[in-house]
């Protein structure tokens, strides 16, 4: 009896280690800018492209950066979240507008409603990669201190905003 | 038969002719550095495919960005640094050495060591017991040997 004991512990081990992988999204990859300076930027706004936005006008805030696109499917889900966010103006909530004709953008916010306090336009993604941006929506979240506190890789969903992103913003806020 | 060869031409070619740029090199070193970086990154959407692989539009731009930043005389090094900076060890086919990968790295070997620890043990505990046999056969020839034979 005792000598069938090891390999049965060791197949059970591995069999819960498969198992547990089973249920891991290898979709999501953890940032490594979590708690690292946020990279800084300049971009043109969607709405004035005469007027830049640059990442030191939100020194000492805490606000949210939310990565879109017309083409996004998944935009259009996240959307409606996004505005409630962006209703409760807790904090600031800023577009990334990530490789988009900006005609098509602002005729998408005109279609669905337009949370954001200001869109920028991110043409070729370069900014987007310096964000490790690789699927679109991904919603990031700065503290006071200019670092990224928390990555959301694609649509927000209901419960994401209120069990995670709004729980982080209340306590960075507070 | 002409078909079939046909098809297979097509097909062969289908799967071969992709995700090719044609970027302009300054030099035979610069294009093999090229080729190699764009193998050993991943790309991050289409998980299971390297930068040289993928048609995903991010893999175009992480080919373009790792050319522009040879182009501008960039060291291999310094593109790996600037992709792990942005989408972590994640984008590296080949992971690093380092304390959280210490036991993805040496983890086989230890598992070969273990076994053969559980192997060498086996064979010697069997030769134990092979002897303990022997031993205890000698003590029943004995036993029987010094018991009276029955008349």
């Amino acid at each position: 009896m005792n000598r069938y004991l090891l390999p049965l512990a060791m197949f059970v081990m591995v069999l819960g280690l498969l198992g547990y992988g089973l249920f891991l999204d290898p979709k999501l990859v953890p940032s490594p800018l979590i708690d690292k300076k946020a990279p800084i930027f300049s971009l043109a706004m969607l709405e004035a492209p005469t007027r830049q936005f640059s990442t030191a006008d939100m020194e000492g805030q805490v606000w949210v950066l939310n990565v879109w696109a017309s083409w996004c499917i998944a935009c259009r889900v996240e959307h409606p979240v996004i505005t409630r966010l962006a209703e409760t103006n807790l904090v600031t909530v800023v577009g990334l507008n990530y490789k988009d004709q900006p005609e098509d953008a602002r005729r998408w916010l005109e279609h669905f409603g337009n949370p954001y306090a200001t869109s920028l336009i991110d043409l070729d993604g370069r900014v987007g990669l310096d964000w490790g941006v690789y699927g679109v929506p991904e919603t990031f979240v700065i503290g006071a201190d200019g670092t990224i506190k928390y990555k959301h890789i694609g649509p927000v969903s209901e419960e994401a905003l209120d069990q995670t992103i709004l729980p982080i913003l209340r306590e960075l806020l507070s | 038969m002409i078909r079939i060869l046909l098809l297979s031409i097509t097909l062969f070619y289908s799967t071969a002719g992709h995700a090719i740029e044609a970027n302009q090199f300054d030099n035979a070193q610069m294009e093999a550095d090229y080729n190699q970086l764009i193998k050993e990154l991943r790309c991050l959407v289409c998980q299971n495919q390297n930068l040289a692989e993928s048609n995903a539009d991010l893999a175009q731009d992480l080919r373009r960005e790792t050319y522009e930043m040879l182009k501008a005389g960039k060291s291999q090094q310094q593109v790996i640094e600037f992709m792990v900076a942005r989408y972590g060890d994640f984008v590296l086919y080949r992971p690093r050495f380092k304390p959280s990968t210490y036991l993805l790295w040496l983890g086989p070997f230890l598992m070969l060591l273990l076994v053969i620890t559980l192997v060498l043990r086996h064979f010697l505990n069997s030769d134990e017991a092979v002897s303990a046999d022997a031993e205890l056969l000698q003590q029943a020839r004995q036993l029987l040997e010094k018991e009276e034979p029955r008349t």
